[in-house]
């Protein structure tokens, strides 16, 4: 009988659209967390940027063949941070001017390959800034079924990654194969744009991947402790963000973007501040 | 050039010359153009590089950084920074260390893993003279203890650490090698560095028979020229050549 209602509930919880939302956003929260602290002490925040605004043409070429949306996303995030890696080898430009350069001309792609198919119509601001609130129980378990994948391996390669993200010489002098986790870790990136692709739209994932781990840079002295605060700050302002754009009737992605934001700027405010305002 | 356990190997050379990238062969870390490099499989190696930047967005104590690549006990972790008398560091941030404090603690985490390889690329570089001669006599101790074999790079092109076995001379290539003179016991020595720092530091002598001349190419010098200016002059007073070495590094 308890069980009974128990499962009434949650499937009741599961109906409403708004709860589905704060659970999807949880959910990347959770996996943009840690994710973002590598971003951040790898300096891949262009990287980033350049990666999210590939996922566009992922989308018009899912609907160009028909496919899945989220895996078409993710193969061409993952092509995407190939050629990358390949371009920085060899290339004569700097990283930031290739990626400066990729970032928006892949994103322009997308928008006049989309342009071009006349025959669908896309709902562009929805993939741009996100469309939280038309999540899927469906998109639920990709977002905690990929979710899951994605944590147990970077929790498998976490410490080689750090010790990688350190000191790239050092690690590959001592034995660790750097070429493999920084190739798991790229796609770990592909996957993570994929399913926040849905939260926040294209222009908006990094935010989500760097705001919370660098307002929890503030409250933590060991990368592990950072990551988790990392997950805790993005979980908490996918809740504030989704509650005050009920309340004030603003677009959902941007405002918990802005919820974010907000959680860095009180993060900046001196401890010894804090204390003397209590 | 070969490095077997329980050696201590010195190179030096003018800046450019190729030490540090001869350090990153040993390693693995780059690969040769030309020559072979070969090392015993599973070599367990340890590594303290010329530069590292941490950037302060890396939260990073000196504990966790002690145990980035390899894992340890909390007393080893203890021994190994007691070793350079860091101990009292070992909860405070990479980010907050003074460049002598650092490089201390590179060597603390060399040694946490009992390499059998040990590569020091400039290890004394940031530490005052006494500190100097107390990683020295450190250096000595640890390939005593574990047996390792050791390159160490200097920046000093005539005063080496006396522990050496032999010194190498790069240059683009190996310009001579050799033994450091034992003139430890000498009096003129310890009237310039004192008595403690006679007993770690030695003196080495270049004997090249060759010069490089300033575009790059080599000339033979002769001997009895040699015999004279290997004594005074500079043997380094003109630039790099672009030779990359072919020769063939074993790492034993």
């Amino acid at each position: 009988m308890g069980m009974m209602v128990t499962v009434v509930v949650l499937m009741s919880i599961f109906d409403d659209f708004f709860s589905r939302a704060i659970i999807g956003g949880i959910g990347v929260a959770m996996v943009a967390g840690p994710l973002g602290c590598f971003v951040i002490w790898r300096r891949l925040a262009y990287f980033g940027d350049t990666l999210s605004h590939s996922a566009l043409l992922g989308v018009a070429l899912a609907l160009l063949f028909e496919m899945n949306i989220t895996i078409s996303v993710f193969a061409v995030s993952v092509a995407v941070s190939l050629m990358l890696l390949s371009l920085q080898k060899k290339a004569m430009l700097s990283s930031d001017a290739l990626l400066g350069l990729l970032a928006h001309s892949v994103l322009a792609v997308g928008l006049v390959v989309l342009a071009f198919m006349t025959w669908v119509r896309v709902d562009l601001m929805g993939f741009l800034f996100g469309d939280i609130l038309s999540i899927t129980i469906f998109d639920l378990a990709l977002i905690y079924g990929g979710g899951a994948v994605v944590v147990a391996l970077l929790i498998k390669i976490w410490r080689p990654l750090f010790a990688a993200t350190v000191s790239h010489e050092l690690a590959m002098a001592e034995g660790i194969k750097t070429d493999v986790v920084n190739l798991i870790f790229l796609v770990l990136m592909a996957g993570v744009i994929a399913v926040a692709m849905k939260i926040v739209g294209v222009l908006l994932i990094t935010a989500l991947l760097i705001i919370p781990a660098a307002t929890a840079r503030r409250f933590s002295n060991c990368p592990e402790h950072m990551a988790i605060m990392a997950v805790a700050v993005g979980a908490a302002s996918v809740w504030l963000g989704l509650r005050g754009s009920l309340e004030f009737d603003t677009p959902a992605g941007p405002s918990i973007v802005v919820a974010a934001l907000l959680c860095f700027v009180i993060s900046l405010i001196p401890i010894s501040m804090r204390h003397r305002k209590q | 050039m070969v490095i077997e356990r329980g050696e201590i190997v010195t190179l030096i050379g003018p800046n450019g010359s190729g030490k540090s990238t001869t350090a990153k062969l040993a390693l693995g870390v780059l690969d040769a153009d030309e020559g072979a490099v070969s090392r015993k499989l599973q070599l367990n190696a340890s590594y303290v590089p010329q530069k590292l930047k941490l950037h302060r967005n890396l939260p990073l104590s000196v504990t966790r950084f002690l145990l980035l690549t390899k894992r340890a006990e909390k007393r080893q972790v203890a021994d190994a920074l007691r070793a350079t008398q860091t101990e009292h560091l070992a909860d405070v941030q990479m980010s907050n260390l003074s460049g002598g404090e650092f490089q201390r603690v590179l060597l603390s985490r060399a040694i946490l893993s009992s390499p059998e390889f040990l590569v020091l690329d400039e290890p004394v570089q940031g530490v005052d003279f006494n500190g100097e001669l107390a990683l020295y006599k450190l250096i000595e101790d640890i390939r005593n203890r574990l047996d390792c074999g050791i390159l160490l790079i200097s920046h000093d092109l005539h005063v080496v650490m006396s522990a050496t076995d032999r010194v190498i001379c790069l240059n683009g290539h190996v310009c001579c090698s050799g033994t450091p003179d034992a003139v430890a016991s000498s009096d003129e020595f310890k009237s310039l560095f004192g008595e403690r720092a006679a007993s770690s530091l030695a003196l080495y002598k270049h004997r090249h028979d060759h010069e490089h001349l300033p575009d790059g190419s080599i000339r033979a010098r002769d001997e009895d020229l040699a015999a004279v200016s290997s004594n005074s002059v500079d043997p380094f007073a003109n630039g790099n050549d672009g030779d990359s070495g072919g020769s063939d590094v074993d790492f034993r």
